[in-house]
């Protein structure tokens, strides 16, 4: 199996094809998660910072994660498309699809990071005489980007995957490999598109990873802390959780716990 | 309404492949993530590679992993077998983490009292650490639980029979009811799951109940 990949991913009658797949799921992941993003990380901080609604976005990411993607992708498919025309018949239900699936996690990730901010540090900034935007941007936001990040990860991984599954009901992308291959009992060319969508997903997760770094204060990570002496950690407070690597699981589980 | 009367025993018979499908990972995947958290946590070297160890699993798409199973584990493509190993591999993904981050909270002074009580390593862990650390590992549970239900059901796109059977067939002839039916018979499996969680978890946790009513 793994000559049959190799040898389908090196094969140069496929080398356009494959770049031109990889491009058009890129193309999906970026825009339905930057679409998702413009509307779930103001709508998060307002209600982390306000404190309204906060009821709402606990229960709509706990019932958003119940709906499972492939009813919700065919059943807004066949409600949108036949009311529009050509290729837009296709793009656009699976787009409004993927952008609704990663909506929840950046609204719970977002709305979960600026409610845990410690509100020591809310009131020092308050009373450091901060109007609120000024409290919002310079302490709230950035004390709670480890889980705002969290949650466009577990966005794109989202999109990433749903956008493979929308194939099924004709969007491009690497999907295309995997059902066309399906179609005709291609397993190489199905093997080799999975390959090629896990590798992205795990590429798209470490660039995120790779910026989270770089843009995380290390006064919210605690990272310079761990430095010296890191045998005596295991205990309860190496570093706080929200130091989160690659996983959904912040996001979701603050999700469900508060 | 029609359509779903006259297919209840359809419906059915997929809603148990489905809950079987779903359920039996979650207890395989408890199983194989306890020991796994607990080793991430009692040795601190181990924490980060089967963090990001597992939580690189998570981050591999669903269908790609239907896929790429058969020929790994050399199984038809067509075998529940994937369904149930992918499963399991993606309970593990999302527990191995809590049940560390579970293990990890537990005070430092319960330890040290259940030490000094004569409780052994052994004995502490599995009567005052683990007990004490489900609550967590349970809220970890009713995640996984939730999305279990949902990715097992794009096993249908390959032709494994469950739930998702009812999407694929309604949207093969542009049908709403079979669409509308699995996803609320959907809702209805992970509510199912959620509610059973929750009971096994006060049953194993009496003491929360004794605080909230003194």
């Amino acid at each position: 199996m793994i000559n049959d990949v190799i040898g389908w991913l090196t094969d140069p009658a496929n080398r356009d094809e494959i770049l031109q797949r990889l491009l058009e799921h890129l193309q999906y992941v970026v825009l339905a998660t930057l679409a998702a993003a413009v509307v779930a990380i103001p709508a998060g901080l307002w209600v982390g910072h306000t404190g309204r609604g906060k009821f709402a976005v606990v229960n709509l990411s706990g019932f958003a994660r119940a709906i499972p993607t492939l009813g919700l992708l065919f059943f807004i498919v066949l409600w949108l498309g036949p009311s529009l025309t050509g290729d837009l018949a296709f793009l656009l239900p699976s787009l409004v699809v993927l952008v609704v699936l990663a909506i929840p996690p950046i609204l719970a990730g977002t709305y979960a990071g600026i409610d845990e901010v410690d509100h020591a540090a809310r009131d020092a900034a308050r009373g450091m005489g901060m109007r609120g935007w000024e409290v919002l941007f310079k302490v709230e936001v950035p004390c709670a980007l480890p889980l705002i990040f969290s949650g466009v990860r577990s966005a794109l991984l989202q999109v990433v995957a749903t956008a493979t599954i929308a194939a099924t009901v004709g969007l491009g992308g690497l999907g295309r490999f995997l059902i066309d291959g399906l179609a005709v009992r291609d397993y190489p060319q199905m093997a080799s598109g999975a390959v090629l969508v896990a590798a992205l997903a795990l590429l798209i997760d470490l660039v995120v990873a790779v910026v989270q770094r770089l843009t995380v204060s290390r006064g919210v990570t605690g990272r310079f802390r761990t430095r010296p002496g890191r045998a005596a950690a295991g205990g309860t407070d190496e570093t706080p959780p929200t130091r989160s690597t690659t996983s959904t699981s912040t996001t979701t589980t603050v999700g469900t716990s508060s | 309404m029609d359509w779903f009367t006259s297919h209840l025993d359809d419906v059915w018979r997929l809603f148990v492949i489905h809950a079987y499908l779903a359920g039996l990972p979650l207890v395989l995947g408890l199983l194989v993530a306890l020991p796994l958290g607990w080793l991430a946590r009692r040795f601190s070297w181990a924490y980060p590679p089967l963090i990001i160890g597992t939580g690189l699993l998570y981050t591999l798409p669903s269908l790609a992993v239907f896929i790429l199973l058969p020929g790994i584990l050399h199984t038809r493509i067509l075998d529940p077998v994937n369904v149930l190993v992918a499963m399991t591999v993606y309970t593990v993904a999302l527990l191995v983490r809590t049940v560390a981050d579970g293990l990890g909270a537990i005070p430092e002074d319960v330890r040290l009292a259940a030490n000094a009580m004569g409780y052994r390593p052994v004995r502490r862990l599995l009567g005052v650490e683990l007990p004490l650390a489900v609550p967590v590992i349970s809220a970890g549970l009713r995640v996984a639980a939730v999305s279990n239900v949902s990715i097992v059901s794009v096993a249908a796109i390959i032709g494994v029979e469950q739930l998702g059977s009812l999407f694929t067939d309604g949207f093969n002839r542009a049908f709403f009811a079979p669409i509308v039916t699995g996803i609320l018979a959907c809702g209805v499996l992970s509510l199912l799951f959620d509610v059973i969680i929750v009971v096994v978890t006060r049953l194993l946790t009496p003491w929360t109940r004794a605080r909230a009513a003194s």
